[in-house]
């Protein structure tokens, strides 16, 4: 017998809980553009003009992708807005804030590379302005204030898998979007709900 | 408040029994009565929690299918590294960033700030000093001071987005509402830096007004987070007023540079 406080669904609507099920619809409408598209600069952009206009019922998949996983990244600043306003991150529930900002980091991560994926001139010059961010900071970029690496060995260059955007960016970062960071991301979760649990409940509405 | 309704006759189930309906007795149903020895003002997590918490991710479902029926998600035309659009657009959730770009160098607006905001929000834990006050509560009065740079932190990240979606055009000039953006405008700003020994002065200034005034002025503060909580505290609330500070002095005096050197510029 689990026993949680009555009243914890109010206005505050169970931001976490929101961002689980628009987690869940993207992870579940996902695999469905994975059987239509193919990560090749050459082919992806035509790829995403068919699921748009060809494949039955493909706008409607992408767009529920696409609308979800906006709705996400707004609510999970939104729950940790709620979570620091009422004080949870206090003892005992400590790490369980370490493992909701590595989880906001990860959703922030998974929104750019799956942005890059259409191939379009947003998403090139938009991966562009991140990859230049990137080969800017200091010390581990080429470009940066007291640069240490090589073009060829900083962190824009693994970012990119080279010095400028094509294939091999397209690749990692459709590995990315599908498997590294959803993997990352579900795992995460599931330790964030333990951890929960472990401190003896929710510290007050959702 | 129990009913009763009397009903008449007998009611039959069969041959072998016969049964009598006495009464209809209006109450709980089987489910929520105490079966189970209930705290007062709890419910169960399965099925009556988790039950409300679909309802609500119903609600959505039926949001975002009638928004994917109607609003297609934007597809742009093919890349082409050639031609540079004048309208570059990160997407929304990171303007922000790109909108900070325009006020600080790209070390500091895509590496330097975005550490700073990611380690301040991974020592919140570490360096608040009260283990136990406001939890599970919307406690502002008793914490002014952590939900006020909490709140200034995340209106400025969202002013910021605000900012550079609605209000930056082609080149990332700036226009007003009533501004028609498909006028290109002319841009050219001539900007100045402070010369080398006016921004150390200045940095060193800010530095030690931000460091050192507040542990003046409130002394039990400092005591109760100590040397070390307050240096990382402060720290932390120097970055986050820099930003508004060099964005005001970008804006109204065309100021480059505070503080230039061979090896970076702030």
């Amino acid at each position: 017998m689990k026993w949680v406080p009555l009243g914890l669904v109010r206005y505050t609507v169970c931001l976490g809980g929101l961002s689980v099920f628009f987690f869940l619809l993207c992870i579940l409408t996902g695999p469905f553009l994975m059987l239509y598209y193919v990560p090749d600069v050459n082919r992806a952009h035509a790829d995403v003009m068919d699921i748009m206009q060809v494949v039955p019922f493909g706008s409607f998949v992408r767009n529920v992708h696409r609308w979800a996983a906006c709705l996400m990244i707004v609510c999970v600043p939104a729950h940790m807005t709620r979570v620091f306003l009422q004080a949870a991150y206090k003892p005992p529930r400590q790490l369980n804030w370490l493992v909701g900002i590595t989880l906001l980091i990860l959703t922030y991560l998974m929104c750019f590379t799956g942005y890059m994926l259409p191939w379009d001139q947003e998403a090139y010059w938009g991966a562009t302005i991140g990859a230049t961010m990137a080969e800017n900071s200091p010390f581990l970029g080429a470009k940066g204030p007291f640069s240490v690496l090589p073009p060829d060995k900083d962190i824009h260059y693994i970012m990119l898998g080279g010095t400028v955007l094509d294939q091999p960016t397209l690749s990692r970062f459709f590995f990315a979007h599908c498997i590294a960071i959803p993997g990352a991301l579900a795992g995460l979760m599931g330790f964030h709900f333990f951890n929960i649990h472990r401190a003896g409940g929710m510290s007050g509405p959702l | 408040m129990t009913e009763k309704i009397v009903e008449e006759g007998p009611v039959t189930t069969g041959d072998k029994e016969k049964l009598r309906l006495l009464t209809v007795v209006r109450g709980e149903t089987l489910r929520n009565r105490d079966i189970y020895e209930r705290p007062p003002g709890y419910e169960l997590f399965f099925p009556n929690f988790v039950m409300k918490e679909l309802c609500v991710g119903l609600a959505f479902l039926i949001i975002i299918f009638v928004w994917a029926y109607f609003k297609d998600s934007p597809l742009y035309e093919l890349s082409n590294p050639a031609e540079t659009p004048s309208h570059i657009k990160a997407a929304w959730y990171f303007v922000g960033l790109q909108e900070l770009l325009a006020y600080f160098d790209p070390y500091l607006a895509g590496a330097i700030i975005p550490s700073m905001i990611l380690a301040g929000l991974y020592l919140i834990p570490f360096i608040d000093p009260d283990p136990v006050k406001g939890i599970g509560r919307f406690a502002f009065k008793e914490r002014k001071f952590a939900i006020g740079c909490f709140l200034g932190g995340v209106a400025m990240w969202y002013g910021l987005l605000l900012v550079g979606w609605f209000f930056r055009g082609p080149y990332w000039s700036f226009y007003w509402p009533w501004e028609d953006q498909s006028v290109v405008k002319a841009t050219e700003v001539a900007l100045w830096s402070f010369p080398l020994s006016a921004g150390i002065a200045f940095l060193v200034c800010y530095g030690t007004l931000v460091l050192i005034l507040p542990a003046v002025i409130f002394q039990n503060f400092f005591f109760r987070l100590g040397l070390i909580r307050y240096l990382i505290t402060f720290n932390l609330f120097a970055v986050m007023c820099f930003v508004p500070i060099k964005i005001f002095l970008r804006s109204a005096f065309s100021v480059k540079y505070i503080l230039v050197t061979p090896w970076f510029n702030i």
